[in-house]
């Protein structure tokens, strides 16, 4: 410490010689270095110490804890792999997973496909504020929260004075059981969540397609190719990196969904459009089995590990392409 | 003329000589034009429809759901948000949880930044990784042991369990640890040649430098949490303690249908730091969601 203090106070007197000076620069150098290490330590302390208590003891405690039956007032007890054993036969954990991944297709699906196509058709001929106000537009959902977002469609949606029926009504169409009939509750949590978050995905996309050399459409419309085949031949393989990413960053969070289906429906009607999420919360807070939602947060967890998985081992084959 | 004339659309601009492709491409056009316009009408519409719907009288909206502008203006549903729940507690809550957690974000995470970006010490690669590695974990499933320590802190039920397990950001580290990379390593020499010391390199050289990684770290943390409803959900109970989102719902739950205008004036209210972010930040915010991506 007090080489720091010394070595930095030499430059403010006068220098001496040459090689006195080189000395010093080298000690002061060697002074910097304990310094440095010293402010790293400091600097880093909050961070590196935040994560270990709110992340990384958070993520033990749930490894060790999903062998063990606690409710958290009486001492844990360890019950080995039953909390996983009892997850896998109880038919609302099995609902709720198998909702998430029915939700979590059709919505990454719906999400991908609109965001290409508004992507593409955003890159046509406009002046560039139009462009500009399209994009914000898109992406504007995105800033809102989840659960208003929620509440306005449980207005929009609703069977009896909802907008929604009245719009389809006008064009004959009986008024729709939106949120009270298990298919139209998924549906409205689908849309709903596209809604919002389809812009994320846009946004990618954006990106990827202004990496896109024009030289290529330009070649390829000499050659004579045009629309659609240049779209199949030029667009979507030049932008698959992007589009996996795109759609592994859509995958887990859709895995993750909590807000609309808590707000909207609460999970039903029935089970309908209970989460696995929403499973981890139920069993935990409502249920007090906090082993046993630790187990189904495990799962969960594997669930988007696995994704990534899969994204890693696709990305190697994409690799040529940047 | 839309699906097909679509299909055919792409981004080249196709030169068109003849008159008769002159027709076609401007069917094309409009097509184009047309599934822009109809989508951008999605997605403000519910926006609209929120705010119009705001602005009429509480016992007016439950029918009146969608014809617009049959009363003209009204705004008694925003003073009966107010008498309905405690707003003026909740709009405080929220923005000082939110507040905080997004100064604090980007202080630890411009200290953590930088040393990773420009100290080296052993294990520096090892300890980024394992910061990197957190990203990956989902919220809820740290959420019920995050809950079980800020219970045994005894801060179960205080705006401080919203508060602090927030303010560690792997994500903001490693955002302003890119945006301290990017910068010049010659600054430090040249500063150690003048004598300062390493914590004076950091604050007047490289942080002044940092502002817009800061920017994009503290609007990230600001919209995030400012919209948070899953911790508040978990880690509040009094609703003294609630935040917007949370104030909202329970607000929704109370009045049924009853009174859509006045929850919507509250949904409205909840907005407008998310406007402000939009139109004044949304370079920020894109910037930091793609982040991770475009590295």
């Amino acid at each position: 410490m007090s080489t720091t203090t010394k070595s930095s106070q030499i430059p403010t007197t006068p220098a001496g010689s040459r090689g006195s000076r080189r000395k010093d620069l080298a000690q002061q150098r060697s002074g910097k270095e304990k310094g440095a290490k010293g402010l790293a330590a400091l600097f880093l302390a909050p961070t590196i110490i935040g994560i270990a208590i709110f992340t990384l003891i958070p993520i033990v405690a749930s490894l060790t804890l999903a062998f063990f039956r606690w409710d958290i007032i009486s001492a844990p007890e360890f019950v080995g792999v039953d909390n996983f054993v009892a997850i896998g036969a109880d038919p609302t954990v099995r609902t709720a997973f198998l909702n998430t991944m029915g939700f979590v297709v059709v919505a990454v699906s719906l999400q991908l496909t609109v965001s290409i196509g508004l992507a593409v058709l955003i890159q046509s001929k406009m002046p560039n504020w139009l462009r500009t106000f399209f994009r914000s537009a898109f992406f504007f959902p995105l800033v809102l929260s989840a659960s208003s977002v929620s509440i306005i469609m449980s207005y929009l949606f609703n069977q009896n004075f909802g907008l929604v029926n009245k719009v389809i009504g006008m064009i004959g169409i009986p008024a729709v059981p939106w949120l009270t009939s298990q298919v139209g509750a998924m549906i409205v949590i689908i849309l709903v969540y596209v809604w919002q978050n389809f812009g994320f995905t846009f946004l990618l996309i954006i990106g990827g397609l202004s990496s896109i050399p024009t030289e290529m459409y330009e070649a390829s419309s000499i050659d004579g190719a045009t629309g659609w085949k240049q779209f199949k031949n030029i667009t979507l393989p030049l932008l698959s990196p992007t589009l996996l990413v795109a759609s592994v960053m859509a995958i887990i969070s859709a895995l993750q969904i909590f807000d609309q289906p808590y707000v909207i429906t609460r999970g039903g009607p029935g089970d309908s459009t209970r989460t696995a999420v929403m499973v981890i919360y139920e069993t935990a807070f409502k249920q007090l089995d906090f082993g046993r939602a630790f187990a189904i947060g495990i799962v969960l967890t594997l669930l988007i590990m696995l994704v990534t998985a899969i994204q890693f081992r696709l990305s190697r084959r994409f690799v040529h392409y940047n | 003329m839309t699906t097909i004339s679509v299909k055919e659309s792409s981004s080249a601009p196709g030169r068109t000589p003849a008159p008769r492709k002159k027709i076609h491409v401007s069917g094309r056009t409009a097509g184009r034009a047309a599934i822009l316009i109809v989508a951008t009408f999605l997605t403000l519409g519910p926006v609209v429809w929120t705010i119009l719907t705001s602005m009429r009288s509480p016992t007016e909206s439950l029918g009146a759901g969608g014809s617009i502008f049959s009363g003209g203006l009204d705004f008694s549903s925003y003073t009966d948000v107010f008498k309905q729940v405690n707003m003026w507690l909740l709009i405080w809550n929220s923005a000082l949880v939110t507040g905080i957690i997004a100064v604090g974000q980007m202080f630890t995470a411009a200290l953590a930044g930088y040393v990773f970006a420009r100290i080296d010490f052993r294990g520096r690669g090892v300890l980024f990784s394992i910061v990197l590695a957190t990203m990956m974990v989902p919220m809820q499933v740290t959420i019920v042991p995050v809950f079980m320590l800020i219970r045994g802190m005894g801060l179960s039920d205080t705006l401080l369990a919203l508060i602090l397990p927030a303010i560690p950001t792997a994500f903001g580290t490693f955002l302003m640890r890119q945006f301290f990379v990017g910068l010049p390593g010659e600054l430090a020499e040249a500063a150690a040649i003048d004598g300062a010391s390493p914590l004076r390199t950091f604050r007047s050289v490289y942080l002044p430098l940092a502002w817009p990684g800061l920017a994009i770290v503290g609007i990230l943390a600001f919209n995030f949490h400012w919209n948070e409803f899953f911790r508040p959900l978990i880690m509040t109970i009094s609703e003294e303690n609630f935040t917007m989102p949370l104030g909202l719902v329970s607000l929704q739950g109370n009045m049924g249908t009853g009174s859509v205008s006045t929850v919507l004036a509250g949904v409205v209210l909840s907005m407008i730091p998310a406007l402000v972010v939009f139109l004044f930040g949304q370079r920020y915010l894109r910037e930091g969601l793609t982040a991770g991506v475009n590295k």
